[in-house]
């Protein structure tokens, strides 16, 4: 378990990133605007955010994050194929799953720790594509979903990050990933903010 | 990248049920039916997929219970309440032109989208002359789906649909309060066939004005999404229209061309 930075680059691992993916609830859209800050079109890699809302709330997190990255952003769409430098917000209501294809689909099963969309969904999906060329990215939350998700991408061979609880808004989402298993990187948002930036 | 012999052992489970209950699963989301199959694996405890299929296999029983799985009926009266508004507001002036009916919702689940429909087409005037297909690949939804008995816990979120969908009285109105259920008003269902039909295997049987067929697509992949495309486009007359789910459009399948949209918003679609 890596406290520091030192060691830690996503740019020269074996197989290569083909995707990050990233949990987040509550303080997530201030955590999110941080982790993005300056990424735009040289960007390799898709970016698939899972972030909790309320299903009855029309949200505009694409049209918010459209003004603040230049990346490209939208709600992902089902049977998408997933695009370099783009950010993918999963659509409220439904479970957001990438395939083994690298494209993406929908689902309106049953929530997963009271949310749909699930972290855990995403994540887990991820774990069976990508493998080990996935990073995982678990952020400030309330509730518990993401951990399991975030185990299963460890599992798979994938990147594990997690934000450090102390610095996490809410730390519940955070802290129970690490009572589930060691990521790679327990880091503050400005140094998980640094990796990716590296990869540009 | 995912364990190679559970891949394999849910590849030969889809088969198995396809070769022996002609319930073809094969062209459905890899993604979700994996999350389906392990948590029935769970819920009917068999240790591994191969003894899932085992069991399907020899207890036709134990298949019907594993379909109830695969097939989550997710579903809730006047659900989207602006795609409704739509119907009513829109789609209706025009299927007014018409002397006789048909509609079609495809994938019906246990039905509350039918009696959400039949009871917009009552309040417009429509249903005495529209006959509604409802149609749905799981005998259990459907047997639900012709009893019209719904939890009347749900009902408060429903009356509340029902309102924003432009309901013009009370959800009350349809139904009969009986200990912990809401029982549907039986002439809403007089003019509804509920039938068994699949979109992966079966053919057209009627031409339709309206199919409305939601958050059934998503399950599907491409191949599997243009089957069911072309279905509903044989299927629908000259101008006839066509209601997806809120994250389902028929613009990037092969029949695109073919429609156009009639309310991007609520995902209407129109033939050409």
């Amino acid at each position: 378990m890596n406290r520091e930075l030192a060691g830690a680059s996503l740019a020269g691992r074996q197989p290569p990133l083909e995707a990050v993916v990233i949990g987040t609830s509550a303080g997530g859209l201030g955590a999110l605007s941080l982790l993005v800050d300056g990424l735009g079109a040289a960007f390799p890699l898709p970016l698939l955010v899972v972030q909790h809302v309320p299903a009855d709330m029309p949200t505009q997190l694409a049209e918010i994050f459209g003004r603040k990255t230049a990346l490209r952003v939208k709600e992902a769409d089902d049977k998408e194929a997933l695009q370099p430098a783009t950010l993918y917000f999963a659509a409220p209501g439904y479970h957001l799953l990438l395939e083994g294809d690298r494209s993406l689909s929908l689902s309106q099963d049953e929530a997963v720790h009271f949310s749909r969309p699930s972290i855990d969904v995403l994540f887990e999906s991820a774990a069976d594509a990508l493998g080990p060329a996935v990073a995982g990215i678990l952020l400030t939350g309330a509730n518990e979903d993401g951990a399991a998700g975030l185990e299963a991408i460890h599992r798979a061979g994938g990147l594990t990050i997690v934000q450090d609880p102390a610095e996490a808004e809410v730390d519940t989402m955070p802290r129970a990933a690490l009572q589930r298993f060691a990521p790679d990187h327990i880091l503050p948002l400005r140094n998980i903010h640094r990796l990716l930036r590296e990869l540009e | 990248m995912a364990d190679r012999n559970l891949e394999i052992e849910l590849k030969l489970l889809i088969e198995a049920i396809y070769l022996k209950y002609s319930y073809d699963f094969r062209e459905y989301s890899p993604a979700s039916m994996k999350r389906r199959v392990l948590l029935a694996l769970q819920q009917m405890r068999c240790d591994n997929v191969s003894a899932l299929q085992r069991r399907i296999l020899y207890d036709a029983a134990a298949f019907m219970e594993l379909l109830q799985y695969l097939t989550i009926p997710v579903s809730e009266m006047f659900r989207d309440p602006g795609y409704f508004l739509a119907l009513r507001q829109q789609v209706v002036p025009l299927l007014r032109t018409y002397p006789s009916l048909k509609v079609w919702i495809a994938g019906c689940s246990t039905g509350e989208e039918v009696y959400s429909l039949a009871i917009l087409l009552r309040e417009e005037g429509l249903l005495e002359r529209t006959i509604i297909y409802a149609t749905d690949i799981n005998p259990r939804s459907l047997e639900r789906a012709r009893q019209g008995i719904f939890a009347i816990e749900h009902l408060r979120q429903y009356s509340e649909n029902y309102r924003r969908a432009g309901g013009k009285g009370s959800l009350a109105d349809y139904y009969t309060a009986a200990y912990d259920s809401a029982i549907m008003d039986k002439s809403l269902k007089d003019n509804v066939t509920f039938a068994d039909h699949s979109l992966a295997t079966d053919s057209v049987f009627s031409e339709t004005q309206l199919i409305s067929c939601r958050n059934v697509l998503i399950y599907f992949n491409k191949p599997l999404q243009d089957r069911a495309f072309g279905l509903f486009h044989e299927s629908l007359c000259h101008r006839g229209f066509l209601g997806l789910g809120s994250k389902e459009t028929v613009e990037f399948s092969g029949y695109a061309s073919l429609y156009e949209p009639f309310d991007k918003q609520e995902r209407i679609f129109r033939k050409l």
